[in-house]
């Protein structure tokens, strides 16, 4: 009380340090409460002042109390007020509290959701994509619509960071309202086909929570995930790679099958006719081209030094891979047995697993899985059984060797583990039983009584499995059994006792009639197994032990235990013949004599590849809540065209302009591809209507990119007439071929950049099956022409074909064929011809340009000749090396050209500022290093005189 | 994925927790303590614990057990990968992982979590970027901090979140341009009573410390590339060119970082370099047992043994332990009767030893197993296996930096049964 009351002084007195002080009075139950109210009055004070600093100072005392699990909600209504702080530490502590208590408080959490929005729209990623993440974090239901719309808006942003986030944000929302679903899985939709390797697996985390049975969503994002899955950050890795294996097991027909047909073929190869053989044979396994694929393309991921990483790598393998090709995942996952000791335990429990199934697989290994004494318990018990798993007739000695310094250790839980574990090896390897029997049997006089009594418990398993010609083992036991204290080893030999009594009619009645004296003191279980030797000596041997069993049942009625005293009264009503008792008893014997199944010793890890190995799953043994099955593989696969992904298949589109020329001279041959040129677009205009779904499509899907944007493709400003050489008709033995970019958009595919092929007969016979290989040595997806069936001589002959270069310069290898050569031939783009231009108000770029600065851009300053210096020429300068389109500028001495890259879409932005005599060149663009290059290339173009 | 995070110290105290969903009472927590009080020793609480309605996966370092909650299936894997990637992102900022240095650093602890987690699923945890995002704390920055007003929160996404090199961080700039790389080699073995070998290998590691300027791209060749059996590298390692020509080609993280981790193929003999000649007994009805113990080098290619560690671990029965090091000091514990002696460098003149009684509980019987003996030590300018690095190139860069490759030779877990 009075404490208090000086502490209610000191606050009127100086209230800005109270805090301080009190900290220093003993805080008694009393206080508590006070004293807590006045922290937070005075951080209340603190948030309310005008000082930046103590604002912070506030906000990081207040997440100190989040840390700590102490509740600081009522503060909530002082910390929203800053949260559109300039501060950016200060706003991030307040998105923190924000996350933790908006819950709670949901009314007072909706004054600060027209900031987030706000920042939504924010030039800055990080600060766009860290709004997103708060308000999708703040569960209020009530904003479920602004954030389905701000997901949506965020999925189309120009930032994969930001798309990233969205990913995130579906799981947020889709776990505060379910029923958004249909909605979500529309981003999700739209998200799976992002090229970014960021995206890729926080998408696909959404879809395993969101719609993992939409199995259709992936069909045509399969092969594209497996080709990023490389360059993918590590933890979206091991989610893609789970994901696939799923997929694969529903998608590709089972690689195991080769081998049972093998198998089967070996064993009948004598007996059967020639025929049927040839039937088997006839429908040899293929595996699937994209079965393959994953297989291929997660194999360098064994090198990870995430064990996630490895560990989802292996268990790929060990569900899809052919069983021979299984072997490359053992390395490394005895490598990961050297990392912490958490990561050993999931490890060796996988591997126990497997180790049942497929022993080959680790027993080279054999040693790594030897046990220190350093290991923890869980290690070492693990550890025991794999070694049980792998051993075999020829190792076995070894294995055995070790057990006995196992047997020995300190850690006797540890010991105990190990008897079972040879109790194992001798039930499944007949060889060393007796040797095995022979061992437990001196452990019984270790001085330790766990050992002893795991021996009793492992050898009475072992006895049971052996015919019965074991009895003196059964009698150094029953010498043994005085000294024995444990329970469980003391009934195991009582029942022994009762089962065999027959092998030791001598000493059986003696060990009845010690037990008699004990029986009040023993143990339940001891209790029950006294009443059945009993019983079963009765039965036997009734002349010498009918007073002793009288005895035990008289005790037994009066046991404070229910079970005991059942017991007796059961086996008196059974054994005892009197007058009520009814047809049962004549069948005692042989239902208490009844031979016994022996118990099968098997490992624990038996059948628990029924959970998908590497989860969690599989680590408990049971079914974690959101498992996902693994399907068995499809008797007939399903159709794989599924996965093809020609975005625009051009329905009736021709795609072959055949001209036929009697001589080929380079400037007719160009006027020739500009001919074809325009009958090739009036073409596509006469089919459009019938394409007219597809184009739309394919505009959709270009859509988002620019949405933000108010941008729209244009025609190209300027069409280049030259022609680049492709193959020579020397080399190409009289065929020749040249081609051009027509910087039109291609109709094969919308990441790919349109070309056009002018192949010439220059020999006096006609060529016949020109066409382009199907094998591409370079990765890219090239949309070949149709085989030209024959080509005349002095004919010559344009097709079109796209090229995806994926927004690099690197050269297009592939083969030009014709019936009989095969020509190697590469087409190396410059990289203006890699742009698409689009048109955009000037307002438009320069807020563009504004996004993308620092390592978005690169400039260089030049000097021009004079003749250069005239707007049209810096145009026509600017549009000749590049595929941008130009944008109507408001100053003199500004030219501004915008254009986007072919395959991901990526706005490029390039501004000619003149300063005469110089002028200063300026890139912004995402791709960095399309931006230098193409800056070298205005470069040398600007400062070049001449037309 | 992971729904909340505790920190729990040696002695059962809950001081930090953080929840990415929304917030799980820490009584889940109780059934954590359940499985700490049934485990004999802190290592042997089990590393995933299922309750009614969550899992818990815990790992422990430095004494503190990072507790993480999990609602639903997920490879516990990640999650055990991520919260040592956790513990290893706390000692690079604050230098140590304890609890007073979390405490100390909360709000930067806090931060720190919440950008490497969004919604349970990793975000970032690559050491640059975060780095950029949020500045170590140091005491001039937090001086200057204080002065101007500034804050160590990054207002710029980092160039490394969107870039094809994430580890790097672009700008990069150094006066003195150096490369250091360590080559670490660990051996663990068995040896038997009788002195012969039971099992060894060598597992070895090379860390680098890089701090070059700008963009550089390191080629790093061996002379025997053939002994590495079973790599695993940094993602910064071009994994074609490994596999063609089994050279390390390479666009370096800056600073610190471990470039491979590779295990030499067990076809190729061991070289052991220490041996222990020990004479461990007890007497049936005596209280004295006899502990004689020397050690010795073998095949060490002549360089030195440094660092020498014994500790073994007595059997219960022992009370005290009464011995005289020829060199060194040893201690014994009475209450753990783990029994480890500090040797030192091993002189081949003169080999150490440590000889004397140990008395026993009066009346126990003699204990039936003998202590395994643990060993640590070190041996400058040797990698074991026999592993050599060629050369290093640059390319990329126009300076010339100051490259140095250092060699050392560990224990790993090397056990001695007696």
């Amino acid at each position: 009380q009075i404490q208090s009351s000086i502490f209610n002084q000191r606050k009127a007195h100086s209230p800005g340090h109270v805090c301080k002080n009190i900290l220093h009075v003993p805080v008694s139950g009393l206080l508590f409460g006070p004293w807590f109210l006045c922290r937070n009055e005075d951080l209340k004070e603190m948030l309310e002042s005008n000082k930046e600093s103590l604002k912070l100072e506030a906000m990081k005392r207040i997440v100190g109390l989040i840390a700590k699990g102490k509740n600081a909600s009522e503060l909530f209504p002082a910390v929203v007020k800053n949260v559109a702080s300039k501060n950016i530490e200060l706003k991030k502590l307040v998105y923190v509290y924000l996350v933790r208590y908006a819950e709670e408080q949901q009314d007072l959490a909706l004054l600060s959701i027209s900031t987030f929005q706000r920042a939504l729209k924010d030039p800055n990623q990080l600060i766009r994509a860290s709004a997103l993440r708060v308000l999708s974090s703040i569960r209020v239901p009530i904003i479920v619509p602004i954030m389905m719309l701000a997901i949506k808006e965020a999925a189309t942003d120009l930032s994969p960071y930001v798309r990233k986030t969205a990913a995130h944000a579906i799981q947020k929302l889709y776990s505060l309202d379910p029923d958004q679903k249909e909605h979500l899985i529309e981003v999700i939709e739209k998200l799976l086909k992002d090229k970014s390797t960021l995206v890729a697996g926080s998408v696909v985390m959404a879809f395993e929570e969101v719609c993992p049975d939409r199995i259709d969503l992936i069909h045509k994002n399969y092969r594209k995930l497996c080709n990023l899955l490389v360059d993918v950050e590590e933890w979206g890795q091991v989610v893609i790679i789970h994901m696939l294996t799923r997929y694969a097991r529903t998608q590709f027909v089972s690689p195991w099958r080769e081998d049972a047909v093998f198998d089967e073929n070996s064993a009948k190869a004598f007996y059967d006719s020639e025929e049927e053989r040839r039937v088997d044979q006839s429908k040899p396994y293929i595996m699937d081209p994209d079965h393959r694929l994953l297989l291929r393309n997660t194999k360098p991921l064994l090198q990870s030094r995430n064990t996630a990483v490895v560990m989802a790598v292996s268990q790929l393998y060990w569900h899809l891979a052919p069983k021979h090709e299984l072997s490359i995942i053992t390395k490394s996952l005895v490598r990961l047995l050297r990392s912490h000791r958490e990561v050993q335990y999931i490890v060796l429990q996988n591997i126990a697993t497997m180790s049942i199934q497929r022993k080959g697989m680790f027993e080279p290994f054999m040693k790594s899985f030897y046990v220190r004494s350093t290991d923890a318990t869980h290690i070492k018990t693990l550890k025991l059984e794999i070694l049980t798993n792998l051993a075999n007739e020829a190792n076995i000695s070894t294995i055995l060797r070790e057990f006995q310094t196992y047997v020995k250790s300190q850690d006797k839980a540890f010991a105990a583990a190990t008897i079972q574990a040879i109790g194992c090896c001798a039930t499944n390897i007949s060889e060393v039983t007796d040797t095995c029997l022979n061992g437990l049997v001196l452990l019984l006089s270790n001085r330790d009584e766990t050992v002893v009594a795991e021996s009793v418990v492992v050898i009475k398993k072992l006895l049971q499995t052996q015919p019965s010609q074991h009895s003196d083992i059964i009698k150094h036991m029953a010498k043994l059994f005085d000294n024995i204290t444990v329970p469980m080893a003391r009934a195991s030999i009582l029942w022994l006792m009762g089962e065999y009594c027959e092998h030791v009619p001598k000493i059986a009645p003696d060990v009845l009639r010690k037990m008699a004296k004990t029986f009040t003191d023993e143990e339940d279980i001891v209790k029950l197994q006294i009443v059945n030797l009993a019983a079963k000596l009765y039965l036997t041997n009734s002349k010498q032990t009918k007073l002793l069993t009288q005895y035990i049942l008289n005790l037994g009625k009066y046991d404070q235990n229910y079970d005991i005293r059942d017991r007796t009264r059961f086996i008196r009503q059974l054994i005892v013949p009197n007058e009520k008792s009814g047809a049962l008893s004549k069948y005692a014997r042989r239902i208490l004599m009844a031979p016994k199944p022996a118990p099968v010793l098997q490992s624990a890890f038996k059948d628990r590849d029924r959970f998908q190995l590497g989860t969690l799953s599989h680590t408990l043994n049971s079914q974690a809540s959101g498992y996902l099955e693994l399907s068995d593989w499809p008797a007939v696969a399903p159709d794989q065209s599924v996965r093809n992904v020609e975005v625009v298949e051009p329905v009736r589109l021709p795609c072959i302009y055949l001209v036929f020329k009697d001589n080929v001279k380079n400037s007719e041959s160009e006027e020739n591809s500009d001919d074809s040129n325009k009958s090739s677009s009036s073409q596509s205009e006469k089919s459009s209507s019938e394409s007219d779904s597809e184009k739309k499509k394919t505009l959709k899907n270009k859509k988002p990119q620019q949405q933000k944007l108010d941008s729209k493709d244009s025609s190209p400003v300027f069409v280049p007439e030259t022609s680049h050489e492709l193959l020579h008709r020397m080399t190409g033995k009289g065929l020749s071929a040249q081609y051009r970019f027509t910087r039109q958009p291609c109709i094969y595919g919308n990441s790919m950049v349109s070309l056009q092929l002018t192949l010439s007969n220059s020999t006096d016979q006609a060529l016949e099956n020109i066409h382009i290989s199907e094998k591409s040595s370079t990765g890219q997806n090239i949309h070949r022409f149709n085989a030209i069936e024959r080509l005349e001589p002095q004919a010559s002959v344009t097709v079109s074909m796209g090229v995806d270069f994926n927004d690099s310069t690197q050269a297009a290898n592939f083969q030009l064929c014709t019936k009989e050569d095969e020509f190697s031939v590469s087409i190396q783009p410059a990289v203006g011809e890699l742009l698409l231009p689009i048109t955009m108000s000037e307002a438009d770029f320069t807020k563009e340009q504004g996004k993308l600065v620092g390592m978005n851009e690169s400039s260089a300053t030049i000097t021009m000749t004079p003749e250069n210096v005239s707007s049209q020429s810096v145009n026509r300068k600017v549009v000749s090396v590049a595929n941008l389109g130009v944008i109507p500028s408001g100053q003199e001495n500004i030219y501004r050209f915008s254009g986007k890259t072919v395959s991901s879409g990526s706005l490029v932005l390039v501004s000619v500022v003149l300063k005469d005599p110089d002028a200063v060149i300026t890139i912004n663009t995402e791709k960095t290093v399309m931006g230098s290059m193409l800056l070298r290339q205005v470069k040398t173009a600007l400062t070049n005189s001449g037309p | 994925m992971i729904h909340s995070l505790f920190l729990i110290n040696a002695s059962g105290d809950i001081f930090l927790e953080k929840h990415w969903k929304s917030v799980v009472s820490r009584s889940v927590c109780d059934y954590f303590f359940e499985a700490l009080e049934r485990a004999t020793e802190p290592e042997n609480v089990p590393p995933v614990i299922p309750t009614p309605h969550h899992y818990l996966i815990n790992v422990l370092r430095h004494r503190i057990y990072f507790v993480a909650v999990i609602q639903s299936e997920v490879p516990p894997l990640f999650v055990i990968e991520f919260l040592h990637r956790v513990v290893d992102t706390f000692q690079d900022y604050f230098g140590v992982c304890t609890e007073a240095a979390i405490k100390d650093n909360v709000v930067v602890v806090y931060e720190l979590l919440e950008e490497m987690l969004d919604n349970g699923f990793p975000l970032a945890t690559e050491s640059n970027i975060l780095k950029e995002l949020i500045k170590p704390p140091t005491i001039l920055r937090t001086v200057v901090n204080t002065i101007t007003g500034s804050t160590n929160v990054g207002e710029q996404l980092p160039t490394g979140q969107l870039s094809v090199v994430p580890w790097r961080r672009t700008g990069v700039k150094y006066t003195n341009n150096e490369a250091y790389f360590d080559v670490v080699e660990e051996i663990d073995a068995i040896i038997d009573k009788s002195g012969s070998t039971i099992t060894a290998e060598i597992q070895g590691v090379i860390d680098a410390c890089v701090k070059l300027t700008g963009m550089p791209d390191l080629t790093l060749s061996f002379m025997n590339p053939r002994l590495l059996d079973d790599v695993s590298f940094h993602p910064c390692v071009r994994f074609k060119r490994w596999e063609a020509e089994r050279i390390l080609s390479f666009i370096p993280p800056d600073g610190n970082f471990r470039l491979l981790s590779y295990h030499v193929s067990s076809q190729n003999l061991v070289a052991i370099p220490v041996y222990v000649k020990h004479n461990i007994s007890f007497r049936e009805g005596s209280s004295q047992g006899r502990f004689e113990l020397t050690l010795g080098p073998k095949q060490t290619m002549g360089k030195a043994v440094e660092s020498v560690l014994v500790s073994s671990q007595l059997p219960r029965g022992v009370l005290n332990a009464n011995l005289n090091p020829s060199q060194g000091t040893y201690t014994f514990d009475p209450v753990t009767k783990l029994l480890s002696w500090d040797v030192g460098k091993i002189n081949p003149q003169k080999l150490p030893s440590l000889k004397g009684s140990m008395s026993l509980q009066t009346g126990a019987s003699k204990p039936d197993e003998n202590p395994t003996i643990n060993i640590q030590f070190k041996i400058q300018q040797l990698a074991i296996s026999g592993l050599k690095v060629n050369r290093l190139d640059m390319y990329g860069e126009k300076y010339k930096p100051f490259k140095g490759i250092k060699y050392m030779t560990k224990a790993g877990k090397f056990q001695v049964r007696t």
